[in-house]
């Protein structure tokens, strides 16, 4: 491992390990949720970053993969009473297995940039569709989860559980982003990003390191739709298929800093915060938290294309520490 | 099932409706074909000229017709004024950026209507809303006999802009060659901003014939965009003849859609012709390969 990376890994770990001591110290229920919120969200950004942020396949659909595991835990369990632990690992085969189908076909045809948003976007239509149709997955009435509580139902009586579920799937996540930093798939999926026709006369096997990223991002994905619904034992067609995860997924990890380790948690922080913040002032109004939302985008993408991340680097490279990074670079 | 009295008024059904679908749909290969954009808010403007039309209605008493009068040259100051302001600042020379900035638009425009004006579903009563009209035994009501009519005068009246005035020839000029364009002296930034703007006032001539015919809710826009971009990528992305044959194709697939695979299953229609197309044929029926 190169010095760099084991740095990188070094702060992970204390990251991580900051993280879980933080519920020690937390006494209220409110800013727990909260903590637990973000992580989610950043669970769902990192997914995201794997494929649009280091492989630059823009998904415009990623709530497909997460209804796909959302339905996956509902109907194991309800129609087949299946564990949820269980459905767990079967969502992040079947969210794996939907992104390797999805990219088969879309990275076959070579459909990039706008077009590959525009086609995941439909692709979750459909699936929205069939959601929505079907007696199978509840219809337009969508699933409740038993209540039945217990760790080992993955239904926890104290908050905390879902908190140590939800980090541990942040860390795992953080792991994947780490190794596409540092691994040599890395470098093929930041070659495609950059120049695909350059990363294919050089030997990169585009079509498979593309087809790889969205197998992995899917998987990830979709476990986030699995602790969505241990979390709100609910689940419905818009809910899981509708643009407010795709959207959500994509934005944190846009505001955050596309193709960086901690890019989608700093955005899901900083989003959570927004809302937070501008429900103190307003009182509830989650369509204008929304509205905000939608700006940050398109001031982020005018302003400040590599993120917060990216923003903090460039302020600091001014401020004195440019003398350092003459020779490094 | 497949009866004539049957099919006979799904197929006019989705005629009419198709030709709703092609005017939207001309704004935006209009605006594909000459920036080379994706313009991802144009179902959330379209939302915001259908309520324009909703509130002139409701509170001035504004026939949605007349209405076409304020919303063309408003639909069209606003999209000469965003492409100017907001869209053509966000690219960096990356299409995506601009996907990116057009759905932040489409985020802010859909949740402060959702906001300010609720998430319930309106409808404007005329004289002439119910009344009907009988063509070879199928029963249509006149908003949407008149919309079909209105959205192919427009589509009409465009092809002249674009064909006979110097205008015209500009946005063809730039779409077709940009730098040689700019060396023969035609601003090509204002030219721009102008096909932005006649892009949105297609949607606002759209918005006016088909409120009466139609309702009005936050969520429209999202219902419309892909309905849009499937006619665009199915006629072939820039091409006008595309526009309107699948329009009315669409229009026609989404009607006999629901006919046969009921009201849920019938929507997916649509969105399995926009994956097969941009799969398959992604240069569409009319257009060049790109």
């Amino acid at each position: 491992m190169t010095p760099s990376a084991v740095r990188s890994l070094l702060f992970i770990v204390a990251f991580l390990a900051a993280m879980a001591l933080l519920p020690a110290f937390i006494r209220s229920e409110f800013w727990l949720t909260f903590l637990i919120l973000a992580l989610y969200t950043a669970s769902l950004g990192q997914a995201w970053n794997v494929l649009g942020g280091f492989g630059g396949q823009y998904s415009f659909g990623h709530a497909m993969f997460f209804g796909v595991g959302a339905y996956a835990a509902a109907v194991l369990q309800v129609r087949f009473g299946i564990n949820p632990w269980v459905t767990l690992g079967a969502a992040f085969v079947l969210g794996g297995a939907t992104g390797a189908m999805v990219g088969a076909l879309t990275f076959r045809y070579g459909l990039k940039g706008s077009y590959f948003a525009l086609v995941t976007l439909a692709f979750a239509e459909v699936f929205r569709v069939l959601a929505n149709t079907f007696e199978f997955t509840g219809a337009g009435v969508g699933m409740m989860i038993k209540l039945a509580p217990g760790a080992a139902n993955f239904q926890f009586v104290a908050k905390t559980g879902f908190y140590f579920t939800i980090l541990s799937i942040v860390a795992a996540g953080l792991m994947v982003a780490w190794w596409l930093k540092h691994s040599r798939f890395g470098a093929w999926l930041t070659a495609v990003r950059e120049n695909e026709d350059a990363a294919r006369a050089l030997g990169v096997d585009v079509f498979r390191v593309k087809l790889g990223a969205i197998t992995l991002s899917g998987a990830m994905m979709a476990t986030g739709g699995v602790f969505y619904v241990q979390m709100f034992q609910y689940i419905d067609p818009p809910l899981a298929f509708g643009a407010g995860i795709s959207v959500e997924a994509l934005l944190v990890a846009i505001v955050g800093g596309m193709g960086s380790i901690f890019g989608p948690l700093i955005g899901a922080f900083t989003l959570a915060l927004v809302n937070h913040t501008t429900t103190e002032l307003i009182g509830r109004a989650p369509a204008l938290s929304m509205a905000l939302y939608g700006l940050l985008l398109i001031v982020m993408v005018t302003f400040l294309p590599n993120g917060l991340i990216g923003g903090l680097a460039s302020l600091a490279r001014r401020l004195g520490l440019r003398q350092r990074s003459g020779g490094d670079e | 099932m497949l009866e004539p009295q049957i099919l006979w008024p799904a197929l006019l059904n989705g005629l009419t409706m198709g030709a709703i679908y092609a005017l939207i749909a001309l704004g935006l290969t209009l605006v594909y074909g000459v920036l080379h954009i994706i313009n991802f808010a144009h179902g959330s403007l379209l939302m915001l000229g259908l309520y324009a039309v909703f509130f002139l209605f409701k509170f001035w008493k504004v026939d949605p017709y007349v209405a076409l009068l304020a919303l063309v040259p408003g639909m069209f100051a606003l999209g000469y004024a965003l492409q100017r302001l907001v869209i053509g600042r966000g690219s960096h020379g990356k299409d995506e950026n601009i996907l990116l900035v057009t759905l932040g638009l489409s985020i802010i425009i859909e949740n402060l209507a959702l906001h300010f004006f609720g998430s319930e579903t309106r409808q404007i009563e005329t004289a002439y809303s119910s009344a009907m009209v009988n063509i070879a035994g199928a029963s249509l009501t006149v908003p949407r006999v008149a919309a079909s009519a209105g959205a192919l005068t427009c589509c009409a009246i465009l092809w002249l802009i674009m064909a006979r005035t110097d205008l015209g020839r500009a946005i063809r000029a730039i779409a077709k060659e940009r730098q040689g364009a700019r060396l023969v002296g035609i601003d090509v930034e204002h030219i721009f901003a102008m096909s932005f703007g006649i892009g949105l006032a297609c949607l606002g001539a759209a918005a006016c014939f088909l409120l009466p015919a139609f309702y009005v809710s936050p969520q429209v826009g999202h219902t419309f965009v892909l309905v849009a971009f499937t006619v665009v990528v199915l006629g072939g992305m820039g091409s006008f003849v595309g526009s309107l044959v699948g329009g009315f194709a669409v229009g026609v697939v989404e009607s006999f859609g629901g006919l046969m695979l009921g009201e849920s299953l019938g929507q997916i229609g649509v969105f399995v012709i926009f994956i097969a197309v941009l799969l398959f044929r992604p240069s569409g029926l009319f257009g060049h390969k790109v």
